[in-house]
């Protein structure tokens, strides 16, 4: 047995992808957004969160997939890793569940058109249920976003 | 003990004692005879001794205790303070403050100091015996007193004597507390608190220490030198509640002798060593007025105790955090009031906007620090420097009092210690250099501080070589800084301003102190940050001054707000010259950039919502446009926006780590809707 890992699942498309738990400040409804000029396409802009602003990436850009409208399902994701915090837009999240660390896999090379790079692990949850494990630190890697500004602008 | 609680106040004071050891020992190096100081600096290590030892710092106190080993022969007459001592006794400082600043990171305060130590007792043996003799005359009026005992030394007895010469009143005083008395040491700090405001205690027995310590009987005894009778001195003291009874003799030459005489057989179990007593002995008593209260609040400070608290910053900073939020509401407030009109309700809010900002001004003056606390590093650095660079230098401070935000003090160290360092290597010349031009051996620089509206002005002036613009052009072309053609349209003040260009330097040989690459482009950009400005003004041969200019502080500022489009924006009133309205037609077409006649001069225009790539706004569908007037330093722009909303007071956030650099936006706030704004950087719209 390898260690239980608590974490967030939320939907993105037609997959299922998990934070561990503690890297999640909150889980927010979308509120108004200030549109931030200059940056990547993805970054959305900045919300206020309780008179902190933070600000907020759309998940299916920064893996490249089609961004979609936001629903009444779509939720902000905030997470924190070292001192930077960001919130998620996601498409929906709903669940908390452990997953034993045995049970996740090294990723293939793509999933869904994600890159590996992006990925912990692939988590196998039973019932042919799979769970796509993030790698913040690289999701939120500057160096990579800087980039990205420099090709869009 | 847990002495863990202790360690933040053990830190704070630590850092008070060797500051204070550092402008005593800078100002008795300008100063060697004033023993006044160094009975101030002796306090200091004192005390920092003591602390050290209670807290367990080992190494620190030891050194400490050497330092105070030679700084009591040099109290006592015993040894000439020169210049192997003093930069001995630096040394040993930049010792102590490396072991509390290692205390500070979390270390144990540790440090190999043998060498320090060695030359400090180095001084203690070789110069104690010359010193010693050398020292002999200036005790020559205490000659008499020859057979003083160990209660008064000769010193304290000759301020004795020497006082009752110039006319002033010795006492000697036997102090006996009730034999029920709970607080024995509180009660020996209360009639210490009368000897010292009707005079000076020169010496006495216990040590203050000891009493402060509780580490007497019922009885003390004090020798001063009072400006009041001996009945108002008697009946002040005995005024004091649980004093059992208090005896007041007026010292003659003789009284002196026999009562020192006395009981000097029942004080022979006294240390031998005078280093542990004498606390409260300035060695200028006699000298001086006695009662001089601008002297003593430098030795010993516990009169002000009470009237001021230190307070964690952090808490401090949780209560501005927790205002802005308050702001924010106020705002909404106001927005809600002129909706709503109603009338208790808009009067309601209208006081709360008042008692608001008042709270604002006393939160804002809450962390306001003096400048002094930057400053003060200064005098110590410079003197360095110019030893090491062989140049005479008196840096001169004013305004150190004038205080500014934490927030912008923790920043400004570093840009004025590259201006001062600027100062001292290029723009001073050698003494030779200055002796050949006419001018005093000595350069000056002038670091002052002062208020001016909004703003803290700083200014590093000295009377040096100048800027020698030649050369400044022809470095500037060679680096690629400017064109020879560009060169030419420049006046003496933008070409001054060419030393801030980015890998900049003008220094012939690169020296260990400035020129190392980090020139003061850094200087510039830090300034900038800051939401302030650097010029320069100089003449050549006669001197150069810097000048800062910093606002008051970062975390609040006025703004005008903005609308382009759907979306608001706010602009700091500080970079606004004026608002107002430019017709399409009057635009003129430069070079295919748009300008406008402005108050006799052309200014360029600047459209917001192509720099913003605003999507749902566009300035030239109108014919009318209202517009900013902007200015970064004496280059002015007109900033074309869609609506103007209002002047407001704004809170400034960070967009985080995350978002970093983005073009022409300087920060966020959130406005009264709860929607946040960004803040435009004016800066970046004036090329």
């Amino acid at each position: 047995m390898g260690e239980e890992l608590k974490v967030i699942v939320f939907g993105l498309g037609n997959e299922e992808y998990g934070i561990e738990v503690e890297r999640v400040r909150t889980i927010e409804r979308l509120s108004p957004i200030t549109r931030v000029p200059k940056t990547a396409a993805f970054i959305k802009g900045v919300i206020n969160l309780r008179g902190v602003v933070v600000p907020v990436l759309d998940l299916r850009g920064r893996f490249g997939l089609e961004e979609t409208s936001p629903t009444e399902h779509s939720r902000i994701i905030v997470v924190a890793v070292g001192e930077i915090e960001v919130g998620f837009i996601v498409d929906a999240a709903n669940d908390v569940i452990d997953i034993d660390t045995d049970n996740i896999d090294t990723p293939p090379e793509i999933v869904g058109g994600i890159k590996a790079k992006y990925l912990r692990g692939i988590a196998k949850l039973g019932e042919g249920r799979l769970l796509i494990m993030l790698n913040l630190s690289e999701v939120l890697n500057r160096n990579e976003i800087v980039q990205i500004e420099q090709l869009e602008v | 003990m847990d002495m863990n609680a202790y360690l933040s106040m053990f830190i704070d004071e630590s850092n008070d004692h060797l500051q204070s050891l550092n402008e005593n020992l800078l100002q008795l190096e300008g100063d060697p005879e004033d023993l006044s100081i160094v009975q101030s600096i002796f306090r200091s290590a004192h005390t920092l001794k003591g602390m050290s030892a209670t807290m367990g710092f080992e190494d620190l106190a030891a050194l400490t205790h050497e330092m105070e080993n030679v700084l009591d022969l040099v109290r006592n007459s015993k040894l000439k303070m020169d210049s192997f001592i003093f930069d001995t006794l630096f040394k040993g400082l930049d010792a102590l403050e490396a072991m509390v600043q290692d205390i500070i990171d979390g270390g144990t305060g540790k440090a190999d100091v043998t060498a320090i130590v060695a030359s400090l007792q180095t001084i203690l043996k070789s110069d104690y015996k010359s010193g010693a003799a050398s020292a002999a005359p200036a005790a020559s009026p205490a000659g008499q007193a020859e057979g003083a005992s160990a209660l008064l030394d000769q010193f304290q007895s000759s301020i004795l004597l020497q006082s009752m010469e110039s006319g002033h009143e010795p006492y000697y005083v036997q102090v006996t507390l009730d034999e029920t008395c709970v607080l024995k040491a509180a009660r020996a700090y209360m009639v210490f608190d009368v000897l010292e405001r009707t005079g000076e205690v020169v010496k006495s027995d216990p040590s203050v220490q000891d009493l402060e310590q509780e580490k007497f009987d019922r009885s003390f005894k004090v020798f001063t030198i009072s400006t009041v009778t001996a009945d108002s001195l008697q009946a002040q003291i005995a005024n004091i509640s649980e004093v059992a009874s208090v005896e007041v003799t007026p010292l003659d030459p003789e009284s002196l002798a026999s009562l020192t005489a006395a009981p000097a057989a029942a004080a022979v179990e006294a240390p031998p060593k005078p280093a542990e007593a004498q606390e409260a002995t300035p060695a200028e008593a006699a000298k001086k007025e006695a009662g001089e209260p601008a002297k003593r609040a430098a030795g010993g400070g516990q009169a002000a105790v009470g009237r001021t608290i230190r307070v964690d910053i952090d808490r401090l900073d949780t209560l501005m955090n927790l205002f802005s939020e308050l702001l924010i509401d106020r705002v909404r407030l106001e927005q809600l009031a002129s909706e709503v009109k109603r009338n208790d309700l808009t009067e309601t809010v209208e006081h709360m906007s008042r008692v608001s900002s008042d709270l604002q001004n006393i939160v804002l003056k809450l962390r306001m620090v003096p400048v002094d606390s930057v400053f003060n590093r200064f005098p110590r650095m410079v003197r360095d420097l110019a030893k090491s660079l062989d140049k005479k230098i008196d840096l001169v401070i004013t305004g150190a009092d004038t205080e500014l935000d934490r927030t912008v003090i923790d920043e400004i160290g570093d840009p004025l210690v590259h201006l001062l360092r600027n100062s001292v290597d290029h723009g001073i010349e050698t003494t030779t250099k200055r002796l050949e031009s006419g001018k005093p051996e000595m350069g000056t620089i002038r670091l002052s501080a002062y208020h001016s509206g909004n703003h803290v002005f700083i200014e590093v002036e000295e009377d040096g070589a100048g800027i020698n613009q030649e050369k400044v052009l022809k470095t500037a072309i060679k680096n690629g800084v400017i064109t020879e053609e560009e060169s030419l349209k420049l006046n003496a003040d933008e070409i001054n301003m060419l030393i801030f260009a980015p890998g900049f330097s003008t220094a012939d040989k690169i020296s260990d102190i400035s020129g190392r690459g980090v020139g003061l482009d850094v200087v510039k950009t830090k300034i900038t940050s800051l939401g302030g400005n650097v010029t320069v003004h100089s003449e050549f041969g006669k001197g150069t001054k810097f000048s800062v200019q910093l606002p008051l502080t970062l975390s609040i500022i006025s703004a005008m707000l903005i609308k382009l489009g759907s979306e608001k924006y706010a602009i700091p009133l500080t970079s606004i010259v004026e608002t107002g309205i430019v017709k399409r037609s009057s635009m003129l077409n430069v070079h295919g950039n748009r300008m406008i006649k402005f108050r006799n001069s052309i200014i360029p225009v600047v459209s917001l919502s192509q720099v913003l790539e605003s999507p749902d706004f566009d300035e030239t569908a109108e014919e009318e446009n209202e517009m900013i007037v902007i200015r970064k330093g004496d280059k002015w722009a007109a900033v074309i926006v869609d609506e103007f909303i209002g002047q407001s007071e704004i809170v400034l956030k960070t967009l985080g780590k995350y978002l970093t650099n983005v073009h022409a936006i300087s920060g966020a706030t959130i406005l009264g809707d709860g929607q946040v704004a960004l803040i435009i950087d004016p800066n970046a719209l004036i090329k």
